[in-house]
């Protein structure tokens, strides 16, 4: 299950933030931030995404670097969440 | 104001090459016209007569014919310059400042410049000692740009006029290109063009059969971060710098013509335009610049002030496709890349100003730089208190407060915006503390450079080449002088005043002046304290003091909004045109060479679907169209063709 969230959220990542760049070497806890992957804005893009594909609404005290500065983190929130179902 | 060219060695067809290097630059003076050559030398001139305009025609000999002129700009203090050389008894023919160089020159050679007060770029030919000596104003407000090309020296106000000289063609510098997309602008002497070099700010050049020399006449200066100020008292210090901003703005107020003002809004232009006003019996004319997005307009600002002082005013709006349909034109003139639109909408102001029959303008323009204005001055205080605390929840909010015009960062929360702005793991004694996030936010763009630019460009780090160029006393400064230090020699005339100044205005024969940048007024700024200008996080604390009197209460205590134009949405929807889609085409991009098509394919995509991206997408964007632009005119390749192939 993590592995294949992995695999989706890398292929967003690849797309959207390296514009195609598969040759980066992206490691699963590389950060986002500290490697110039994401900014301010490509934090919205990224929480966006997840709402939109794993049908996940994110509070903001979800948005926040130990959720989502790394795929592995990414993934493991996703799957946490996805365990959880969401109240209206 | 105007433009020159000319070259220091044995030419044929001197005259000729003249002609066609001022016909090339004919835009920064459509007044008059003028060569002069002499075995082993020549310079040409185009003229916007402001100042002696029956009188002053250039280039200009001294009644002995041993010493020559070309100038572009204006020495403001040439009034009292002349009266003290009639005193000694000098004869004056003219009633021009072109005039008082010569005189000065034939007085003092090379040292004549620390007595100049002005805007200024010019070439004497010094037939005596048969060399020629070019200099730059203090902070590069006016452009010299040389090269050498079979043993001679050539030069010119800009670019396209070298590009005249047989032998020398455009090519691009990878390095200037790396140095754009991680700094906003190339380390002088380097320009984009690869061989061409331009004349630092407060620099001269001696040139003769002994080679070429350069050294620096002037140098921004800070005093030791221990050393006790000899301001102690605010009120003085308001005091003094009322009475020299009132001098540098009456001193720009002399010309032969009527002078006008750009009016933003801001603090900056209302404080330039309302002493201004007040000198202007006539009544000033003032111009703005009005966009229909929100985020960017400031017309009611604008409309408040203009309407307090009871000035003329006209405005230019700004609307979605104006951008784009003047981007080739702005990067024909800017001559370089570079990675955000700003330039555009005052490329379209000075167009109204010249619609409007003037030729000069006042400028707000520098107080940024000179009294700490910025929001980086205020970032780097609010990062330091961050880093007094790293683990801190609460500290990190204060970066809300100073974007309060960016919206996605209202949004995040303190631990993403202390690592946005590398709030946690700070290095103090870093040189370019103040700049770092910048400058790594910037260079992410390079992402898009192509496999063999990054292979030429190796491990080339333009942070480090900066670091390099910071001088020895540096690392004695205060660090609000430091970031203020780097504002001011290397954005200011790399970017500021060449990109969005000089080359816009003068692109439709406008001179712009800028009371701000008086030497007199930067020198005096440099020694006032630190708080005094950055006071907690309030922004030209001492420059509000001192012309409080002057605004009306709503412009006084404005935050600053930064001059900034739609980037990318410009050249979508309504603004995008054919050229965008050629020059970003796969075919183009893979003709010019220098970044990877398939990225920039998905960026163009990407842009064109969604408007709001963040700050590297735009500035990578802005940044491939322009190079992509700047490679179509000058280097000649056809990237509309290529596109069609």
């Amino acid at each position: 299950m993590t592995q294949a969230i992995k695999d989706r959220v890398r292929a967003f990542v690849i797309e959207n933030f390296l514009f195609g760049d598969s040759a980066y070497e992206l490691a699963d806890d590389a950060s986002l931030i500290e490697n110039d992957i994401i900014d301010s804005t490509g934090v919205l893009e990224l929480v966006a995404f997840i709402e939109d594909d794993f049908g996940i609404v994110m509070a903001d005290a979800d948005i926040v670097p130990q959720n989502l500065d790394s795929l592995a983190r990414i993934a493991a929130f996703i799957e946490a969440k996805a365990a959880v179902p969401v109240s209206a | 104001m105007c433009g020159f060219g000319g070259y220091l060695g044995s030419i044929r067809d001197g005259k000729p090459l003249l002609e066609r290097m001022a016909a090339a630059i004919g835009h920064r003076g459509p007044d008059e016209r003028g060569i002069f050559t002499t075995p082993g030398a020549g310079l040409g001139h185009v003229r916007l007569s402001i100042v002696g305009l029956g009188d002053g025609q250039q280039p200009m000999s001294d009644p002995s014919g041993e010493l020559t002129i070309a100038f572009n700009g204006e020495i403001f203090n040439y009034v009292e310059l002349r009266d003290e050389l009639r005193a000694k008894g000098r004869r004056f023919r003219t009633a021009s400042d072109t005039e008082v160089i010569l005189h000065l020159y034939e007085e003092l050679g090379e040292d004549c410049l620390s007595l100049l007060n002005g805007d200024f770029a010019f070439a004497i030919w010094d037939a005596r000692r048969r060399r020629m000596m070019l200099a730059r104003d203090r902070m590069g407000v006016r452009p010299l740009f040389h090269t050498m090309s079979g043993g001679t020296l050539y030069f010119a106000s800009e670019v396209k006029a070298l590009l005249e000289v047989p032998g020398v063609s455009a090519e691009i510098d990878p390095i200037a290109l790396d140095q754009i997309f991680t700094l906003w602008a190339p380390i002088a002497p380097r320009t984009p063009f690869r061989d061409i070099l331009e004349l630092e700010p407060g620099h001269l050049m001696i040139a003769d059969q002994n080679g070429v020399t350069t050294r620096p006449y002037w140098q921004l200066d800070y005093p030791d971060r221990d050393t006790r100020s000899v301001y102690t008292r605010e009120s003085h210090a308001a005091e003094e710098l009322r009475d020299l901003l009132t001098d540098a703005t009456r001193i720009r107020m002399r010309a032969d013509v009527p002078v006008g003002a750009y009016l933003s809004g801001g603090l900056d232009s209302s404080v330039i335009s309302a002493l201004a006003a007040g000198m202007t019996p006539q009544g000033l004319r003032t111009f703005s610049v009005t966009f229909d997005s929100v985020e960017h307009d400031e017309s009611a600002f604008q409309e408040e002030m203009a309407a307090a002082l009871g000035t003329e005013h006209s405005a230019v709006a700004c609307g979605a496709g104006d951008i784009a349909g003047d981007f080739p034109d702005v990067i024909r003139f800017t001559e370089k890349p570079i990675i955000r639109t700003a330039p555009a909408p005052l490329y379209k102001l000075s167009r109204l100003v010249r619609e409007a029959g003037l030729k000069v303008v006042l400028t707000g323009e520098g107080a940024d730089e000179v009294f700490a204005g910025y929001d980086i001055f205020k970032e780097a205080r609010v990062r330091r208190f961050c880093g007094r605390q790293p683990g801190s929840r609460s500290r990190p909010h204060l970066f809300r407060k100073l974007y309060p015009y960016l919206p996605g960062l209202q949004q995040q929360s303190a631990e993403y915006l202390a690592a946005f702005f590398g709030a946690g793991d700070v290095a103090l004694d870093d040189p370019l503390f103040s700049h770092r996030p910048r400058f790594k936010g910037t260079a992410a763009t390079k992402m898009f450079f192509s496999a063999d630019l990054r292979a030429e460009l190796k491990d080339y780090d333009a942070a480090e080449e900066l670091v390099g160029r910071l001088p020895a006393a540096f690392g004695r400064w205060h660090p609000l002088h430091q970031a203020q230090y780097l504002e001011s020699r290397f954005l200011l005339p790399g970017y500021i005043l060449s990109s969005q100044g000089d080359r816009m205005a003068m692109a439709h024969g406008i001179e712009g002046r800028f009371p701000f940048l008086d030497h007199r007024l930067v020198e005096f700024a440099a020694r006032l304290p630190p708080e005094m200008k950055l006071k907690g996080l309030v922004e030209k604390h001492v420059l509000r003091e001192a012309t409080k009197d002057l605004l009306p209460p709503a412009i006084g205590r404005r935050t600053k909004q930064p001059y900034r134009a739609p980037d990318s949405h410009s050249f979508s929807g309504a603004g995008e045109l054919d050229y965008v889609r050629s020059a970003m085409s796969g075919d183009a991009i893979a003709a010019g060479g220098l970044f990877n098509a398939k990225a920039v394919a998905k960026l163009y995509e990407k842009c064109q679907s969604r408007p709001a991206s963040g700050f590297r997408d735009n500035a990578a964007f802005v940044g491939i169209l322009s190079t992509q632009l700047w490679l179509q005119t000058f280097t000649g390749r056809s990237l509309r063709k290529a596109a069609a192939a």
